[in-house]
């Protein structure tokens, strides 16, 4: 366990580090990436208003506070995606993670979640211009802050998994970017992401809750914005745990049989 | 007797590859009907390899010789075959297994591209779990038998391709492997490179008793570091021995430079004329006529001074790539 904890300290030192080289195109990312909720925030926000002052249970600044926490809960749920396998196969780099003592996505989740501290730190000046600009309803409790923080990198983990295995896909067909763009789909319509989900029809929230979706969207951003209550709070902390071990558990159950299909031919 | 640190017993390694004709038709056919065809990368190839030894693994481009190290290092699986390398089967992938080799491969960059290579060097430590001390020894270590002082702390993309090399090859080695499968190690660098990067080689395996197997096209590489070679073309093994037997085997021709005191002598008659150099003209002759040449030169014509020489290992190599039988089918 000591020793893990050392490559993952040093993994997301170095993960951190890289951030900071790309510092500006992280930046200019960044303000790519806000430019989506800015856009459902004004929208719904105006739709509240105009409708005396709520929609599905929303306030004006609760869907404020709903689209700024979005930012923060998509920045820090940003995992490596399916597309980079194509490309990590290709060049050898997964046939170096392969050699090293170590399952290679140890590797991922650390780095990654370096590069996520940098991103949130980055994230900072943009969440104040979006609070000034916008002011959202938002009072949170130790808990719900507490609550929050376990939940976000949460949402990291169960999307590493999900991703990951997409990607694993890579090893018996090259055409993994429409497999990914299906789950991205998915994922926008039963997360969260695009609107929150009690806005959806009932059939969808039904979906949804069989799908691992929601928890890396909707859940942390409701467990911050006062949605939820301390028993809701919990149950969505075990979800979430019940959909990590369950990511384990495939991830181990399919390892081998990737192994065995991984044929690095000339990488 | 030593048990041998790889072992390799009738390996094989095929790969199935989806192959059509050009065109729209076969296109659209290949979408029913899909052909598929064997394409054996390594053919039932056998070598046991003692601790300690440095091993060159020859053969043109497409020989097998990177499918072979990838079986050993446990990165492809083998068709069938047997493979033990320090008593571990290398595809279950034990992690002590994984401490204990390297393959370094000269294309390859796995050290982290935006960061000095110390940060490269610090993350090894703790994959490999190495004890700080020993860690900090062998880095240092490395890091003046390679004069790699200033390297190590420019970003890696900031360093040229010898720079790099070197640097990568001290990362892969920070855990002080037992085996090393070095493919090409020397590709596209120049000559002070490679010979800094070849002594290197040679100073681990002298230091650490470490066994060695080393694919280059260089055959300076080999002839520097390998006693033994081990030669494979289309998957098959056609050499295993001395470089020495390797040369006497192989090499048909030898060369006889003559310095005559008569410059306008016609010596076409004794062999083939390579080259004239002002007074000096170098012959090639068939190895069994050496001997005769020789004495009917130095018989018929005011020699100065005469030399006979094995001809280049490069030329040898050559001639052993064209052979397509395996090594029982070839003549002794």
């Amino acid at each position: 366990m000591t020793a893990y904890f050392d490559v993952y300290r040093q993994l997301m030192k170095i993960g951190v580090m890289a951030e900071i080289q790309y510092r500006v195109s992280t930046y200019f990312y960044m303000i790519g990436m806000i430019t989506e909720p800015v856009i459902y925030l004004v929208v719904w926000s105006t739709i509240a208003r105009s409708h005396g002052g709520s929609v599905g249970g929303y306030t004006a600044g609760q869907f404020v506070a709903y689209y700024i926490v979005w930012t923060l809960v998509r920045n820090v749920n940003i995992v490596f995606t399916p597309y980079g396998w194509e490309d990590r196969i290709r060049t050898g780099q997964f046939s170096a993670m392969l050699l090293r003592p170590m399952h290679p996505i140890h590797w991922d989740l650390a780095f990654f979640a370096g590069t996520r501290i940098m991103s949130v730190i980055m994230w900072l000046p943009l969440a104040a211009i979006l609070v000034i600009a916008f002011r959202p309803t938002i009072s949170p409790t130790w808990t719900q802050v507490l609550v929050f923080f376990f939940a976000i990198w949460g949402a990291y983990l169960i999307r590493s998994f999900n991703q990951w295995m997409l990607g694993l896909v890579t090893f018996w067909t090259t055409r993994v970017g429409a497999v990914f763009q299906l789950y991205i789909t998915a994922e926008t319509l039963l997360s969260g992401r695009l609107v929150p989900l009690s806005l959806m029809p009932h059939w969808v929230q039904v979906l949804a809750d069989f799908l691992p979706f929601q928890w890396t969207f909707q859940f942390p951003i409701l467990a911050l914005i006062g949605k939820l209550t301390t028993r809701q709070l919990f149950l969505g902390l075990a979800a979430q745990l019940g959909w990590i071990l369950g990511g384990i558990f495939l991830l181990q159950l399919v390892w081998a049989a990737c192994l065995r299909k991984y044929s690095a031919v000339g990488n | 007797m030593v048990k041998p640190v790889i072992h390799v017993d009738q390996l094989t390694k095929t790969y199935v590859i989806p192959e059509r004709e050009g065109g729209l038709k076969a296109a659209l056919r290949s979408l029913v009907h899909r052909k598929w065809r064997d394409v054996k990368a390594v053919d039932h190839i056998s070598f046991d390899i003692q601790p300690g030894e440095v091993v060159g693994f020859l053969g043109p481009n497409g020989a097998g010789k990177t499918t072979t190290l990838k079986m050993l290092s446990g990165l492809l699986h083998p068709t069938s075959g047997e493979v033990t390398v320090l008593g571990f089967v290398p595809q279950r992938r034990d992690k002590a297994y994984l401490k204990q080799i390297t393959l370094v491969m000269g294309n390859r960059n796995q050290l982290q591209w935006d960061l000095p290579a110390l940060d490269s060097f610090e993350l090894n430590r703790a994959i490999y779990r190495i004890p700080t001390r020993q860690f900090r020894e062998t880095r240092d270590e490395f890091i003046e038998l390679l004069d790699l002082q200033d390297l190590v702390r420019k970003p890696v993309r900031n360093l040229s391709l010898g720079e790099r090399m070197k640097v990568e090859i001290a990362a892969s080695l920070l855990q002080r492997p037992q085996v090393l499968y070095l493919d090409e190690p020397t590709i596209g660098l120049d000559v002070t490179m490679q010979a800094r990067i070849r002594s290197f080689i040679a100073e681990y395996n002298r230091r650490h008793d470490a066994t060695v197997l080393l694919t280059s096209h260089y055959m300076a590489d080999v002839e520097a570091l390998c006693k033994r070679v081990i030669v494979i073309h289309h998957g098959h093994l056609l050499f295993d021995g001395s470089l020495a037997d390797l040369v006497a085997r192989f090499a048909a021709f030898k060369t006889i430079g003559v310095t005559l005191e008569d410059t306008s002598a016609d010596l076409s008659r004794y062999g083939e004329i390579m080259s004239v150099d002002s007074d000096r003209v170098t012959l090639r002759v068939p190895k069994t006529e050496t001997p005769r040449v020789t004495a009917r030169l130095l018989a018929d014509l005011p020699v100065m001074d005469l030399t006979v020489e094995e001809p280049l290992i490069e030329d040898v190599i050559r001639q052993v790539f064209a052979q397509e039988a395996p090594l029982e089918e070839l003549p002794a």
